[in-house]
C-alpha cells in the first residue's frame, strides 16, 4: 500500500506521486491544450518520396485559400534561419528544418503553411505542388556504406558519417588509431571456443503517447521569444533556439508544460520548432503546430538500428577472452543533436557486466534514406548489451554449460571496484553474483528447467532466457558530452513563511520529480513535503539546467538539490544560531525545528527562522538577508546499475505466436527514493524491451524507401495482454559517486528485457536447429524456423 | 457548410454550429475546451481519446461531432464533481497507475466501461478489456492493478 506524505524519512517511502491529482482528472496541461490570443497555426507539406532534387514548387493554390496567411518554401525559410545544430564532435552535413533543395527520407519538411486554424492549414499543405526529380532510395546500410545505391550527402564519400571509430585493447585513445593487434590476434588464436555471430538491434520508433508540439510567440517591441514545447531539456532547447535565431539567451524563454512522455526522442530541438520560433518572429503573431502520430513515425527520431558482427573468444571453462564487435549503425538522412553519438555507446557497453580481459569495438556509422536516429530509451546500451548476453549465451550453448554459470565465471568481482574496462569505462560499484543467485532463487531456476524439460517431453516448445545487463547512467561528466555540459543546476529558497520553492534543470515528463525531488529535500530540511514546490521545465522560472536523459535526473539533479539545500541549511543555522544563542555548527534540521542535534525540538521553528532571515534584527555579521541559494553539480562519473532478468516463453507449434509467461527480475539501482516510482520505471522499462524483442520494428521498403510500419496499425507498441504479472526484486548497491548512493533506472528494463527473450525463444527453437534469430520475433519467423525454413 | 447539432457534455447542454467532418474530439477540445480528452494517434489505435457516449465506452476520434448529435458523453473532466475523484482515478493515483498521464484519462473511461461489465474483474479481464488503450510508460502492470483495486473498493 501507499502512505501518505508524513514529514521525516520520507526518502525510501511508497509515496505517492503529487502529479497525478491533475493527470487523472483531466486537469493537466500538456502543449496541445494550449490556446493562446491571436494564434495561427502550422502545417507542413512533407516529401513522399525518400531521395530526390526538388525541381519547383508551386504554393499558389495554397497562398489562394481563405484564411491561409504565409506558405514558406524550405528555401524561403533558410532566408531566415540557418542550418540545425549538433552536438556532437563528428562532421555533419547541412540539415535544414524545412529543406530546401533535396529530400532524404520521406516525411522530411519540403513547405510549411501558416493558416488560422489546423485544419484549413493542412488542407493548404495537401495543394502544394512539388516536382522531385527521384534518386534511388538508399536503405541498406552495408550497401550504403560503399555508395551504392547512391550518394546521399556528396561531402560524404560511401555515406560515411563516422567512418571508422575503433575502441579497445590495442587502440590510443588518443588518436583512434589500432597501434596493436597482437593482445586481440592471440586471445582469438588462443582460444578454445570462439562464437561469431552477426545480430540486428532493429530500428524503433520511440512513440511517447503525446506527439511533439510546440507553440511560439514573438513579442514585438519586447523581443522576447516564449516557447512552450514537448521537451525533455527546455534549457538545451533555449540554448539551441537562441542561437539559431541569433537571439540572446535572454531572450528565449521556453517551457515544457506536461509533458506526455519523451522516451529520448523529445531531447532534440527539431525544424518544426526550428520554424514556428523563426515564423513567429517573422510575423510577429503566435503559431503552433501539433504532430500528428504518422508524422510522429516518419519524422520524429528513430532509435537502435545498429548491425553487429560480434566474435567472442573463450576457454573450454566459458572464461571469455576476447570480445570483439564490428558495428554498423544506421543513422539515417542526416545528424540530429546526438545522433553520431548514440552508437559510440554501444561500444562503450563491450564489457558488459565481465572481467574481459581483450576487447575491441569498430563503429562505421552510415547515412540512408531514413528518419535520423537518436537517444531512443537505453541509447546504445541496449544494442550492446543485446549483442553481449546473446554471444554469452551462444557460447553456453557451445559449451553445454548453464547460462547462468557461463556468466559466473566472468563477473567482475565485488573488490576489483572501481573497475576500469579493457575499453577504457569506469564502473562505480557492482555485486553481480549476489544479485545473480538472487534472481535464480527468485525464479526456481532448477525447477524452471525440469519444467521446460518436462514440457519438451510432451511436445511443446518452452524456453528460457537469461540475460545480466550493466548500463551506463547518470550523466555526466561535461567531459562526455563537451559541446552541452553535463552538469544540472538547482535552487532552494524558503520564504519567509517557512515553506519552500525549489527549482531543478531536470525536466519531469512522467518520471515523478515533482514527488521524488520532494521527498528528498523535506528529509534533508525536516518539513513536510507538502510545505515544498518543485518548480521545473521553465527556462523562465529556473535559472539553469541541462534536462533530463540518460536515467541522470535523481543522480545528478537530485545532488544539485542537496547541494542547494545544504547551502540554504548552512544560512539558516547562521540565523537560528543568533536567534537561540549557540553555534552554528551544533544545528539539525527535524520535525519542523532547527536545534541542537538530537535535541532539535527544543530549539526554534523552521519558519520561524524563515522568518528571522528576511528581518534580521539585527542581521548577523557578515551575513546577507534572505534564505535562496543555489547550486550547480556534476558527478566525477557514470553510474552502473545492474541487473539479471529470467524469462520463459513458449511458442505455439501451429501460429508461431510467442507468449511470454515468467518475467523475474532483479534489478540494482542503488538506494531507492520511492519504490513505487522506481517499479513503475522499471516496469515501464520492460514493456519497451519486450516490445523490441516481440512487436516493434520500423521497415522501409527497399525499392521505394516508404517507411512500411507509419502507423500503430503497422507497428505495434505492446498492449497489455502482452505480458504476465512482473516478478521483480531487488539488491542495493550504492554508487560512492554522489551522497544519496543512488544510480538511475530510467532505462534498465529496456536494456535487460530484450536479450532475455530472445535468448528464451532460441532456447525454445534450440531443438529445431536454432542458434540465433533476428528481431523482432514475428509469429511468422518462428512458424517458419519451426517448419525448419528461415526465417 | 456547418451543420447544427445538440450534445450534452457532462450533464451540460450545448447547442453548436460543426463543420460535417469535425471528429467529436476535436469538438471536446477545440470548442468545448474540455482537453482532458487527448489525440494519441490517427487510426483508434490508441484509444487515448476514450470518452463515455450514451453510456458505452468510444474512441471520440471514431466519432464524427455530427453523429454524437442528440447524445450524451462524459468526458474525464465529468466522471466526478469538482473536488472530488472518482473511484478509478482515486485508484489511479493511489496505485500509480500513470507515469505521463497521457493516455491516463482515455484509460479511466476505458476503466469505467469495464467495470460496468465486469464488476470484478480478473487479471485476463483487465488485460483484454483494455486492449484498446495503448501505454508507452507504464507497462501497464500498476494500470491493472488500479483497475482490480478500483472494482474492490465499489463493493
Amino acid at each position: 500500500m501507499t502512505m501518505q506524505a508524513t514529514p521525516g524519512q520520507l526518502v525510501g517511502q511508497r509515496v505517492r506521486r503529487r502529479e497525478d491529482p491533475r493527470l487523472v482528472k483531466g486537469r493537466g496541461s500538456y502543449v496541445d491544450d494550449m490556446k493562446l490570443p491571436g494564434m495561427l497555426h502550422l502545417a507542413f507539406k512533407r516529401s513522399d518520396v525518400a531521395h530526390g532534387i526538388i525541381r519547383s514548387i508551386d504554393t499558389s493554390a495554397a497562398e489562394a485559400m481563405p484564411g491561409v496567411e504565409l506558405v514558406l518554401t524550405g528555401a524561403q525559410l533558410a532566408e531566415i534561419i540557418p542550418p540545425m545544430p549538433v552536438a556532437t564532435p563528428f562532421p555533419a552535413p547541412d540539415h535544414h528544418a524545412v529543406t530546401p533543395d533535396r529530400v532524404r527520407y520521406v516525411g522530411e519538411p519540403i513547405a510549411v503553411v501558416v493558416a488560422t486554424d489546423r485544419f484549413l492549414a493542412a488542407d493548404a499543405a495537401d495543394v502544394i505542388e512539388v516536382d522531385i526529380e527521384e534518386l534511388p532510395a538508399v536503405i541498406d546500410p552495408e550497401r550504403a556504406a560503399n555508395g551504392d545505391p547512391a550518394v546521399i550527402h556528396e561531402a560524404f564519400e560511401n555515406n560515411l558519417a563516422v567512418p571508422f571509430a575503433p575502441a579497445g585493447t590495442g587502440v590510443n585513445p588518443e588518436t583512434l588509431e589500432v597501434e596493436d593487434e597482437s593482445a586481440l590476434n592471440e586471445a582469438f588464436e588462443n582460444a578454445d571456443v570462439v562464437v561469431s555471430q552477426r545480430m540486428f538491434s532493429q530500428r524503433l520508433v520511440p512513440n511517447a503517447m503525446e506527439p511533439r508540439g510546440v507553440i511560439a510567440r514573438f513579442e514585438p517591441g519586447n523581443d522576447e521569444l516564449t516557447v512552450w514545447s514537448t521537451t525533455q531539456n527546455p534549457h538545451i532547447a533555449r540554448t539551441l533556439l537562441a542561437a539559431i535565431l541569433g537571439m540572446g539567451q535572454h531572450q528565449v524563454r521556453v517551457i515544457a508544460p506536461d509533458v506526455g512522455g519523451g522516451f529520448g526522442s523529445k531531447i532534440n530541438v527539431y525544424g518544426e520548432d526550428f520554424a514556428a520560433a523563426a515564423i513567429s518572429r517573422d510575423i510577429g503573431r503566435p503559431v503552433k503546430w501539433i504532430e500528428d502520430r504518422s508524422e510522429a513515425f516518419m519524422t520524429t527520431i528513430h532509435g537502435r538500428d545498429v548491425i553487429g558482427y560480434i566474435d567472442l573468444a573463450a576457454t573450454g571453462e566459458g572464461k571469455v577472452t576476447a570480445v570483439k564487435m564490428r558495428l554498423i549503425a544506421d543513422i539515417g538522412a542526416y545528424e540530429m543533436v546526438l545522433t553520431a553519438a548514440i552508437p559510440t555507446l554501444v561500444a562503450f557497453m563491450i564489457s558488459g557486466v565481465y572481467d574481459i580481459p581483450v576487447v575491441r569495438a569498430e563503429l562505421t556509422e552510415v547515412f540512408t534514406n531514413k528518419m535520423p536516429t537518436d537517444a531512443y530509451r537505453g541509447a546504445g546500451r541496449p544494442e550492446g548489451i543485446y549483442f553481449l548476453e546473446r554471444a554469452m549465451d551462444m557460447l553456453a550453448s557451445e559449451l553445454g554449460m548453464d547460462p547462468a554459470d557461463v556468466r559466473r565465471v566472468n563477473f567482475i568481482q565485488p573488490d576489483q571496484f572501481p573497475y576500469t574496462t579493457a575499453g577504457g569505462m569506469v564502473y562505480d560499484s557492482g555485486e553481480y553474483e549476489r544479485l545473480l543467485d538472487q534472481a535464480l532463487e527468485n525464479a526456481g531456476w532448477e525447477q524452471m528447467k525440469a519444467d521446460r524439460d518436462a514440457a519438451r517431453a510432451e511436445g511443446r516448445i518452452v524456453g528460457l532466457g537469461m540475460s545480466f545487463y550493466t548500463e551506463i547512467c547518470g550523466f555526466g561528466p561535461s567531459a562526455a558530452m563537451p559541446t552541452v555540459g553535463l552538469w544540472e543546476h538547482a535552487s532552494v529558497s524558503v520564504e519567509r513563511d517557512g515553506k519552500v520553492r525549489a527549482s531543478s534543470g531536470a525536466s519531469s515528463h512522467g518520471q515523478g520529480h515533482e514527488t521524488t525531488f520532494a521527498q528528498m529535500l523535506a528529509d534533508d530540511l525536516g518539513i513536510p513535503m507538502d510545505d515544498i514546490s518543485i518548480i521545473h521545465g521553465d527556462t523562465g522560472q529556473v535559472r539553469e539546467g541541462t534536462g533530463t536523459f540518460g536515467s541522470r535526473s535523481q543522480v545528478v539533479g537530485g545532488t544539485a538539490l542537496l547541494m542547494a539545500s545544504g547551502k540554504v541549511k548552512d544560512k539558516m543555522r547562521v540565523f537560528a544560531a543568533q536567534m537561540l544563542e549557540t553555534q552554528p555548527g551544533d544545528l539539525s534540521f527535524s520535525d519542523g525545528m532547527i536545534g541542537p542535534t538530537g535535541q532539535e525540538d527544543t530549539g526554534v521553528a523552521f519558519a520561524e527562522v524563515a522568518g528571522f532571515a528576511y528581518i534580521p534584527i539585527p542581521l548577523p555579521p557578515d551575513t546577507e538577508p534572505g534564505l535562496s541559494e543555489e547550486a550547480f553539480w556534476e558527478p566525477e562519473g557514470f553510474t552502473w546499475p545492474f541487473g539479471c532478468y529470467i524469462t520463459q516463453v513458449e511458442i505455439d507449434r501451429d501460429t508461431g505466436e510467442l507468449e511470454l509467461q515468467r518475467f523475474v527480475g532483479v534489478d540494482d539501482c542503488g538506494n531507492v527514493i520511492n519504490p513505487l516510482i522506481v517499479a513503475g520505471q522499471i516496469h515501464g522499462g520492460i514493456a519497451q524491451g519486450v516490445g523490441q524483442a516481440l512487436t516493434e520494428e520500423a521497415v522501409y521498403d527497399e525499392g521505394s524507401g516508404q517507411l512500411l510500419t507509419a502507423s500503430f496499425m503497422d507497428y505495434q507498441i505492446p498492449r497489455a495482454r502482452d505480458f504476465p504479472r512482473f516478478e521483480l526484486d531487488h539488491t542495493v548497491t550504492p554508487s560512492p559517486l554522489n551522497p544519496m548512493g543512488v544510480k538511475g533506472i530510467g532505462e534498465a528494463g529496456t536494456i535487460g528485457s530484450t536479450p532475455s527473450i530472445v535468448n528464451a525463444a532460441v532456447d525454445a527453437l534450440s531443438g529445431h536447429g536454432v542458434e540465433h534469430i533476428d528481431m523482432m520475433l514475428r509469429p511468422e519467423k518462428l512458424w517458419r524456423l519451426i517448419q525448419g525454413g528461415d526465417a | 457548410m456547418t451543420v447544427p447539432i445538440s450534445v450534452t457534455v457532462n450533464g451540460r447542454a450545448h447547442e453548436l454550429e460543426v463543420e460535417p467532418r469535425m471528429l467529436l474530439v476535436h469538438l471536446l477540445r477545440e470548442e468545448l475546451n474540455l482537453t482532458g480528452t487527448h489525440v494519441g494517434c490517427d487510426t483508434s489505435q490508441c484509444g487515448a481519446c476514450t470518452v463515455i457516449v450514451d453510456g458505452s465506452s468510444a474512441k471520440s476520434c471514431t466519432v464524427l461531432a455530427v453523429q454524437a448529435d442528440g447524445g450524451s458523453i462524459t468526458t474525464i473532466e465529468g466522471l466526478s464533481a469538482e473536488g472530488e475523484m472518482h473511484p478509478l482515478q482515486q485508484a489511479f493515483w493511489d496505485e500509480h497507475g500513470l507515469q505521463c498521464g497521457y493516455c491516463t484519462p482515455g484509460m479511466i473511461m476505458s476503466g469505467v466501461d469495464l467495470l460496468e461489465r465486469h464488476p470484478d474483474p480478473s487479471d485476463d479481464d483487465i488485460r483484454r478489456g483494455l486492449d484498446g488503450n495503448l501505454c508507452r510508460c507504464t507497462g501497464y502492470e500498476h494500470i491493472i492493478n488500479a483497475v482490480k483495486s478500483a472494482a474492490g473498493g465499489a463493493e
